[in-house]
């Protein structure tokens, strides 16, 4: 009986000291003077990776899913003769919620594992220590740009994903189901709301963003350094990120709603 | 020319999501660039609004001239001052126009409806709108409806 | 500090734990500039954690390192990087940027360290390529360069900068004979021929010996042996007999600490162990 005490305490002692040292390691990173001209050609090469090649599953994906809340409101709207009011429950759906966490979730599938795996392997081919040995330093020359890439990439990619999940919406809605074109739009119009619905959405996604990148890059710069090591920290990657997303979009829900 | 390759598909990527942005300004959540000119504010009051909100359609003849810009209680009178903005094309509204809040269909958001009068001068800004009809509450409706049909029985 | 003056690192009373374990305990070293020492001990003893030691990648629990009459651990992060780009240091496997091509991996020093203008740097980058003999492969990308290869743009990467120590972390291992030959002669000609200081930490007595000015050998966290090379093969000492013959058995066992033999084999159990400070898990 003690001893599992003792376990559960010593097991604390260690999420908390882990939990700390990522705090450290995101103070490290982030603080430090921009040397922007140095910086940009990194930034740009590391959103291609980060942004660019995870826009066709974020296109794909977005599509699929507006379609089928599309077809799936069309089905229950339809019991109370309201079709009209398609476009926005399409709109609203997707703004709000199904845009910044879909996206966030995938993005820290594609785009969040192929990170920690990119960072451990260097961890683990010793690049990082040679890097220092050097004299540069990793933190600023791999980590720093990653970290931009993927809190500048992120938000755009939910916008993408929630417009085309929109435009999906209207294919399968309009063309497909036959709501009236003008009621889609005018319906959706006068429902959504540019702050309390997109920019809140907006601000989601970049909190998302700003989490699942922290994380994926914590994991991979903690890697242990081996073939083991480098899956499993990719594997608590998504984890991590997945639990995040959707406890903190809870939380930013809560005080969406409950504040603004 | 790979290095090329990078910036422009990182430029694609962001041209593609500010395009992404101003579509759900603008054709999803309606922030049309002719709101920014506010048109003119029309002020009515309301014994009752029922549901009206800020940004709920303002009409005539069913066809959408402005909307709500702002709803506050008098404290004199306990009535619902109303702010309407009425677009600015729409100039020669007759001063003795009636507003009156309606409701879509049964169960349907509240909108308000003017019906035009017929004098020769028209509504500018500040103007107010001295004739108005309450929101009708389902409720009070229903209410009267079972008070009347029993004071009918009493009488027989 | 006398000893300063011609000895580019001096380690004072260093001692350094992993888990409660000593890799070193108490240990005094000094190499001198211009000289090949080399370090040498079995596997486990921490000869690479010595090198990160050394060029400040780990902190000591007591004791200090001094390059250059500096302590190492008592300098601000930014001093310590402007520190390293005076030395060098080549990874067991290399450690090239597998982002980068050949070429792009020796010149990444001299792009992030000097503003020279582009056709400076080829020319630098070339003639480092020519020193380790590859200058042809410059286009190759890192994963067209087998195991020698890449060690020796690594270490075209590493002198790079000219830097006045070099650290060789076990250079030899998993080379066949002919790279093995190349890297003990580019090793000693870049000692002399650039003036730099060289460490070669590395289980591969023959080679090492061959070119290594000093030698120390560690075992268990101590400096069991030192000296020349001719020094040591005659040195007495049961560590440094058994590690420079090679023997099977000796001071380090052959067998892993168990328990006697035929009480195991009859599935007799004493729960205890011949030899204590072994982690078995204790028995139910």
């Amino acid at each position: 009986m003690f001893t599992y005490l003792q376990q559960l305490g010593q097991s604390g002692l260690t999420y908390c000291q882990k939990v700390g040292r990522s705090g450290v390691f995101l103070i490290d990173t982030l603080f430090r003077w921009p040397k922007l001209r140095q910086m940009l050609p990194l930034l740009v090469q590391e959103i291609y990776a980060v942004g660019v090649l995870s826009l066709v599953i974020i296109v794909v994906s977005g599509l699929f899913i507006g379609m089928v809340v599309a077809l799936q409101g069309h089905n229950i709207l339809n019991k109370f003769g309201a079709e009209q009011e398609l476009g926005q429950m399409v709109a609203l759906s997707v703004v709000r919620e199904l845009g910044p966490v879909v996206t966030a979730l995938l993005f820290a599938g594609r785009a969040g594992s192929s990170l920690t795996a990119e960072i451990g392997l260097m961890k683990a081919t010793e690049q990082l220590d040679s890097m220092a040995m050097i004299g540069v330093d990793p933190l600023w020359r791999i980590v720093y740009p990653r970290f931009w890439a993927g809190f500048i990439s992120m938000p755009l990619l939910a916008l993408i994903f929630s417009a085309v999940a929109i435009l999906g919406g209207y294919i399968v809605g309009v063309q497909w189901l036959g709501v009236d074109s003008g009621a889609f739009w005018t319906n959706m119009q006068s429902a959504v709301d540019f702050r309390i619905d997109v920019l809140n959405g907006l601000i989601k996604s970049v909190v998302f963003g700003f989490v699942v990148t922290w994380i994926a890059l914590y994991q991979g710069y903690d890697t242990v350094p081996t073939a083991e090591g480098i899956s499993r920290a990719t594997t608590r990657t998504v984890v991590y990120s997945s639990l995040a997303i959707l406890g903190l979009d809870f939380v930013l829900t809560a005080v969406m709603v409950g504040g603004w | 020319m790979q290095e090329k390759t990078v910036e422009i598909a990182v430029g694609l990527l962001i041209i593609v999501g500010v395009v992404a942005l101003l579509m759900l300004a603008i054709k999803v959540s309606g922030l049309s660039p002719h709101l920014k000119k506010p048109g003119y504010h029309v002020t009515a009051s309301f014994e009752t609004i029922g549901n009206l909100k800020r940004r709920s359609a303002v009409t005539i003849a069913g066809v959408k001239v402005g909307e709500v810009s702002n709803i506050k209680l008098d404290p004199k009178t306990y009535m619902a001052d109303v702010t309407m903005a009425i677009n600015p094309d729409i100039n020669d509204i007759p001063t003795d126009t009636s507003a009156s809040i309606l409701t879509a269909g049964l169960l349907g958001a509240n909108y308000i409806s003017l019906t035009p009068g017929f004098d020769d001068t028209y509504l500018t800004n500040n103007s107010t709108i001295e004739q108005t009809n309450p929101a009708l509450i389902l409720e009070n409706l229903i209410g009267q409806l079972v008070y009347s049909l029993t004071n009918d029985k009493k009488d027989e | 500090m006398n000893s300063h003056n011609n000895n580019i690192v001096v380690i004072e009373d260093l001692s350094f734990y992993r888990e409660g374990r000593a890799i070193f305990d108490r240990i005094n070293l000094e190499i001198k500039t211009g000289k090949i020492t080399a370090i040498m001990g079995p596997s486990g003893t921490g000869k690479t954690t010595l090198l990160k030691l050394i060029g400040g990648q780990l902190k000591p629990d007591t004791g200090h390192i001094y390059i250059n009459g500096k302590d190492i651990h008592r300098i601000s992060r930014r001093e310590l990087y402007r520190l390293r780009r005076d030395m060098g240091m080549l990874f067991q496997n290399g450690a090239l940027f597998t982002n980068l091509d050949t070429y792009e991996n020796v010149a990444f020093p001299l792009r992030e360290h000097t503003k020279l203008p582009e056709a400076m740097i080829r020319d630098i980058v070339l003639m480092k390529l020519h020193a380790v003999g590859l200058r042809g492969a410059r286009h190759l990308h890192t994963s067209e360069l087998s195991g020698g290869m890449a060690r020796r743009v690594a270490l075209a990467r590493a002198i790079a900068l000219d830097p006045a120590l070099i650290m060789y972390d076990e250079p030899f291992t998993g080379q066949d004979p002919i790279s093995m030959g190349v890297l003990v002669k580019l090793i000693r000609q870049l000692n002399d021929a650039l003036g730099m200081t060289s460490i070669v930490v590395s289980h591969d007595v023959q080679e090492t010996n061959s070119i290594a000015d000093y030698v120390y050998i560690l075992a268990d966290g101590q400096i069991v042996g030192q000296g020349s090379p001719q020094q040591l093969n005659d040195d007495e000492s049961p560590h440094v007999q058994q590690f420079i013959y090679g023997l099977p058995d000796g001071v380090v066992p052959f067998h892993y600490p168990a328990q006697n033999y035929l009480d195991d084999l009859l599935g007799i159990n004493h729960g205890e162990i011949n030899k204590p400070g072994t982690n078995q898990q204790e028995v139910e």
